[in-house]
């Protein structure tokens, strides 16, 4: 298979990472070169094969639903780029 | 100093032979003279350093010592260190000052341990070659004019130019054991869920995990009793018993020590891609196994060959999902101007992260998206099971299995930059080994015209002890190891 730049763009887009048109053309070589390594994979028969998500096929393990930190709001805010009266403060929404 | 091991240097320690402070300040001095040219750390904090130093004295004053108190250690700049810069070698990170420890971290605190610093990495630990850091490539300190391998490259630097005494790593396709193999160290990937990967930075959660790389399989053990164990916080993280890795290495050097030990040599590792010069030291390795008393099994992984093309689906959708958080709202690099907040997201990803974080985000966009998903994302699961099937069936005929750990040596910087899939490749014979979770170390068995060769060996699930006594009896017979590389007073 080989990716249109139509295609990277949508990625882009998906992935909100802004590409420029220059860029689209380098990435496209890029991805294409690594499509073209995973394709690999195709050719094999995987029918009846149950997918693997984890190492030892353990389902994660839950936690009971209870407070056990406390409260670090203004460290963690310290590193936030804006913040205002304990908020994060992005471009406005709505209008 | 310089070459003691861990045990050697705690022994100095708790006889007073030197402090803390004293050992501290010795590898504080070296990072100074020497870092401008290697770039093995991205951050340190002498004052910081030499206070944790003087703690660990007064501990070691009251009689409180375990095996690392006072020790310094390197740490990777992966795990957040509170009131440390993390930056996981990118610009995204380039400001943040972790808020809190990882639990990697708060063990090796606990331990009474010093930190010496974060080290340099590939950007976000993508990548082979150390070339993809935001703070540029660390030079490997055999050859400054190659790569230490990656992404744990700093680490590895760090070590092999005795600039700490040992450090951390993480591996999700072989970086830990790949840039041991480059620099002549001694390094461990833990079993999947041994080590917790609570504030260890992302990038691939079912592969990602933490592990030690130091001079010798008896240090790798030492850091691995302080690293390992269950995790609360980590939801993977595996409920076991407290274990001694170390607890093989006592027993005395006999003739003979492997006696009994069946050792598989998967025919997929010694065929064609691998460097004659890699090989030569692999095969003197297996014969001096041989002395050692360990039997030889051909065994067969007949679906390596496919775990570097189902790798680059697993982890780049991983990683796509992990690295969605860095939107420049909450912490990390927010661009300087934005139309809105649409504007704001793409503008700063596009600017905080590299080419090849980027490259690896729009894959795993691609492959988990709608129409894609069964064709690449269930495929490569698919073949996950069938090459961690591979090494269930492997290990039914021999105890643990043994190859190279890279198909070359320390290649120059620059070689590969350009060109992903040959960069990709270098990973071909440790990715599989992340895929089933698994354990595996890569140790130093020689040199090609002067740059080291890293042997892996690969074990059976929770059977690291048994893998770092493997390494340990073969570190007793030979000297590949205790080699450091010149020019680095």
């Amino acid at each position: 298979m080989s990716l249109t730049p139509e295609q990277v763009r949508r990625i882009a887009h998906l992935a909100r990472i802004e590409t420029s048109d220059a860029e689209v053309q380098t990435t496209l070589d890029h991805l294409n070169g690594i499509f073209s390594l995973i394709e690999e994979m195709q050719a094999v028969d995987t029918q009846g094969v149950a997918p693997m998500a984890h190492a030892q096929d353990l389902a994660q393990r839950l936690r009971e639903d209870a407070v056990t930190e406390s409260d670090r709001r203004a460290a963690f805010q310290a590193v936030a780029p804006e913040t205002e009266a304990g908020l994060y403060l992005v471009p406005k929404v709505i209008e | 100093m310089l070459n003691s091991s861990l045990k050697e240097l705690a022994q100095a320690l708790a006889g007073k032979k030197i402090s803390s402070v004293e050992l501290t300040q010795l590898y504080l001095d070296r990072i100074a003279r020497h870092n401008p040219a290697i770039n093995a750390y991205v951050s340190t904090q002498p004052e910081r350093s030499l206070a944790q130093a003087k703690a660990a004295d007064a501990r070691i004053a009251a009689g409180d010592i375990g095996p690392l108190t006072g020790i310094p250690l390197a740490q990777k700049d992966i795990f957040c260190a509170e009131g440390w810069l993390t930056t996981c070698g990118s610009k995204m990170l380039a400001n943040f000052v972790s808020p809190y420890d990882a639990t990697v971290i708060q063990k090796f605190d606990a331990a009474g341990a010093v930190n010496l610093g974060k080290t340099n990495m590939d950007e976000f630990a993508m990548g082979s070659s150390n070339e993809t850091s935001f703070f540029g490539p660390v030079k490997n300190p055999w050859d400054q004019s190659r790569v230490p391998g990656g992404s744990s490259g700093g680490s590895a630097a760090a070590v092999a130019a005795r600039l700490a005494p040992a450090a951390t790593g993480t591996d999700t396709g072989g970086s830990i054991r790949q840039p041991a193999a480059l620099c002549n160290l001694t390094g461990l990937k833990p079993t999947y869920g041994v080590v917790s990967r609570w504030g260890m930075i992302a990038f691939a959660s079912s592969l990602d995990q933490a592990g030690p790389m130091a001079r010798s399989a008896e240090d790798c053990g030492l850091l691995l009793n302080a690293m390992a164990g269950f995790d609360p916080k980590d939801s993977t993280s595996l409920e076991r018993p407290v274990e001694d890795y170390t607890r093989e290495l006592n027993a005395p050097a006999t003739a003979k020590p492997l006696a009994g030990l069946k050792i598989g040599l998967p025919k997929e590792f010694f065929g064609e891609g691998c460097d004659a010069a890699v090989m030569a030291a692999i095969q003197a390795a297996i014969e001096q196994y041989k002395a050692l008393g360990a039997e030889m099994v051909e065994v067969s992984l007949p679906n390596m060959k496919l775990s570097v093309p189902a790798y680059y689906v697993i982890a780049p959708a991983e990683a796509s999902s992990n690295l969605s958080r860095f939107d420049g709202v909450r912490y990390g690099y927010r661009a300087p101007e934005y139309d809105n907040l649409d504007d704001m997201y793409a503008k700063s990803r596009a600017q905080g992260f590299g080419a090849e974080v980027k490259r690896r985000i729009l894959i795993g966009t691609y492959v988990l998206s709608h129409g894609y998903y069964d064709a690449y994302y269930l495929q490569a699961q698919r073949i996950r099971r069938l090459i961690a099937e591979d090494f269930v069936a492997a290990f039914k005929q021999c105890d643990v299995i043994l190859g190279p750990t890279s198909p070359s040596t320390a290649f120059k910087l620059g070689d590969k930059a350009g060109d992903p899939v040959q960069m990709y490749l270098s990973d071909i014979y440790t990715i599989a080994v992340n895929l089933a979770g698994l354990p595996g170390m890569s140790l130093p068995c020689g040199f090609a015209e002067g740059l080291p060769v890293g042997l892996q060996l690969i074990g059976n699930y929770f059977d690291e002890a048994r893998l770092l006594n493997v390494a340990h009896r073969y570190q007793q017979v030979t000297d590949w190891h205790g080699r450091a590389p010149a020019g680095l007073e």
